[in-house]
């Protein structure tokens, strides 16, 4: 049955646009998993309830994203099912294996995937990296505390001289128990722990959680008040795109790329600072709008300081062109090829520089995008200097996006009031961030409660990523290729 | 090369002067002055993420910025614990980096100042206290210097830094 039966035999869900859902049984979960894989749909997260008031119903989800829009999967397990192992979609879609894991670790919904270690919970003593042996063969073990300033996690490397064979990672080391923590919160106060899921990514994660509950509410959220959260949205993608290109000239060894590129984005965040009270805009999106209009001063101050921002970057761009000792390092390194990007349904920024074209903004567009249409930016090197080039390109167009929304930015109010939506209401949130889309499934309690929350970040499917793409590069190029994709520990590890 | 230098030279130097150090950050002086005042002159910072949203570690890549200049305060950040005179931990505090803290904070040698960044840093913030986190980075190690704010800006952070090395008056050693 190809994937589309699937979405024709679905309702709607509320929030994102064009999200569906449908409860199936045990072999149609497989089936489903199969016919979704088959029509190169991606699956976006995987996750698992276990009934606070009965404990033994518990239900396994899966949010794939395919041609039509968000299909969402819900295998309900009967009391006596509950604790029978589920159908694994690892072999389907690698980047499950560790969603599955984080599944069982948190909720006792265990599937059948034969990679049985926990993955969030590190309370046994010891873990069973994957040995590889051979003459010359030895293992270099990193973190959880990092030499620079990094969030915590693990990387187990097997090198031969500098040469890596194999790297694999271990996380779970930020694990703060999010999930749980949001069920200790009202519904209505929930988007600012969502902004702290990944706090690089507060705006992507407090809008798709906004979106979900507005959805679930029937709330109509006011005209500017969406062009105010996709500015808030552009201008969190540059501030990161900024940062990590100046990240990666240092860790290239061109120290004046971190002083240019650090002094711009600064000015850059004065001005945010400005403009919406915070630099980083964590409490910016609230259910119904935003916390704070823009005047019409600041709306031009910005402006100006974004044209400015255009020319230095422009700028430094020709610098980084022109330097060779750049193009010898990011050229061929820490490359993943489009087809195993493809296998490994890797998302955002990191996937358009492996030729991936998926970008939320342009191919489930909510408002305002489907008015303002962002570049799709997809290059197909897939090597540090694609993943370079695409936040140099992506730079550019939120750019021109902030321009055309500051220019066009609608009149009227920037929030509306919003009810707790109704116990039992199910909803889904959908925002391409600046690394990739984040998606948040949100579901009522009652008395305004939530009874389960689940964010997701994309770091989820672009972690094992690396794991290829440092195959055969030498240790000393693992800061440089783990920059380039600069992925989130605290939003996967929940 | 031209292009570089000529920007070098048409942005020329953009640092701001120091924040004030400030006493109502501090919340114990287990160091003595003296000691302080010697490691204010060339303070070496190991900075470990014991649990943060990353949020925190975005506004202290911003003291090293030109405009902030940490470096230019003969204070700098150092790769390892074993080579710190301070440790700057923002948190909260996972479960999961508990030992990790507690090692790190046993391999920095003595004496040693620890500065808490940001509300989960201080008391645990948003994700409070439950199995998978401790909460506030003094439930685990002492802390000498707890900087609040979501994120804190860099100059506060700054401020914190400065706080910690400044005698009990208040007055930073840094000229």
């Amino acid at each position: 049955m190809p994937a589309k039966n699937w979405w024709a035999r679905a309702h709607e869900v509320p929030g994102a646009p064009r999200a569906r859902g449908l409860a199936v049984t045990r072999e149609e979960w497989t089936r489903a998993a199969e016919d979704v894989a088959a029509a190169g749909g991606r699956l976006i997260s995987l996750w698992a309830t276990r009934g606070a008031d009965n404990p033994s119903s518990a239900a396994i989800y899966a949010a794939y994203w395919i041609e039509s829009g968000l299909l969402l999967i819900e295998l309900a397990m009967t009391p006596e099912a509950a604790d029978e192992r589920y159908p694994g979609v690892e072999t389907l879609f690698p980047s499950a294996s560790r969603m599955q894991r984080a599944a069982s670790d948190l909720y006792g919904v265990r599937s059948t995937d034969p990679d049985r270690r926990p993955w969030l919970h590190h309370e046994r003593a010891g873990y069973d990296f994957v040995r590889v042996e051979g003459e010359g063969v030895h293992e270099i073990a990193v973190g959880p505390v990092h030499a620079g300033t990094i969030e915590p996690g693990h990387f187990r490397f097997s090198v031969v001289g500098e040469k890596v064979l194999r790297l694999e990672e271990r996380f779970g080391y930020a694990h703060k128990g999010i999930e749980r923590r949001f069920t200790e919160l009202p519904i209505l106060e929930g988007h600012r722990l969502a902004a702290r899921v990944s706090g690089d990514s507060a705006v992507a994660f407090s809008w798709a959680y906004c979106q979900a509950l507005e959805g679930m509410a029937g709330c109509l959220v006011p005209y500017r008040a969406i062009w105010l959260r996709a500015l808030c949205l552009e201008l969190e993608r540059l501030a990161n795109h900024l940062g990590d290109l100046g990240a990666l000239g240092n860790d290239a060894g061109f120290a004046f790329a971190l002083t240019q590129f650090s002094r711009v984005k600064e000015e850059l965040l004065r001005e945010i600072e400005r403009a919406f009270g915070q630099r980083y805009l964590l409490d910016a999106i609230v259910p119904g709008g935003t916390r704070l209009d823009l005047s019409a001063h600041a709306a031009g101050a910005l402006a100006n300081r974004i044209t400015w921002v255009m020319g230095e970057v422009a700028e430094l761009r020709v610098i980084f062109d022109d330097h060779s000792g750049l193009r010898d390092r990011f050229t061929g390194a820490g490359i993943l090829s489009p087809p195993l990007a493809t296998r490994l349904g890797v998302l955002g920024l990191a996937a358009r520089a492996s030729g991936q074209p998926l970008d939320a903004r342009v191919d489930l567009p909510c408002e305002p995008y489907n008015e303002l249409p962002p570049v799709k930016v997809v290059r197909t090197e897939g090597d540090v200097a694609a993943r370079v080039a695409a936040r140099f390109d992506e730079v550019a167009d939120s750019c021109r996006l902030v321009r055309s929304m500051l220019a066009g930015l609608p009149a009227g109010a920037h929030a509306a009031a919003v009810r707790a939506p109704e116990s039992g209401a199910f909803g889904v949130g959908f925002i391409e961030g600046w690394r990739g889309p984040v998606f948040v499934a949100l579901e009522a309690g009652p008395g305004g409660s939530v009874r389960r929350c689940h964010p997701h970040d994309p770091s989820w499917q672009n972690w094992p990523a690396i794991e290829h793409a440092i195959l055969g590069n030498i240790v000393p190029d693992f800061p440089l290729i783990n920059k380039s994709f600069n992925l989130s520990y605290s939003g996967a590890d929940l | 090369m031209l292009k570089t230098l000529r920007k070098i030279a048409i942005v020329g130097l953009v640092s701001e002067p120091a924040p004030q150090s400030d006493p109502l950050l501090r919340i114990r002086s287990a160091l003595d002055e003296q000691i302080r005042t010697v490691l204010g002159r060339a303070l070496c910072i190991r900075h470990v993420d014991a649990g943060s949203c990353n949020g925190c570690e975005l506004e202290i890549h911003a003291i090293n910025n030109p405009l902030y200049n940490l470096e230019g305060l003969g204070i700098r950040f150092v790769a390892s614990p074993r080579h710190a005179d301070l440790l700057l931990v923002t948190g909260p505090v996972a479960a999961n980096m508990e030992t990790a803290l507690r090692r790190v904070y046993d391999a920095t040698p003595d004496p040693k100042l620890v500065v808490a960044i940001g509300d989960c840093g201080c008391s645990g913030g948003i994700f409070g206290e439950g199995p998978p986190s401790c909460g506030k980075v003094s439930n685990v190690i002492p802390v000498d210097v707890a900087v609040p704010g979501c994120p804190p800006s860099p100059a506060r952070i700054l401020a914190g830094i400065l706080t910690a090395i400044a005698s009990s008056h208040g007055a930073t050693t840094s000229e």
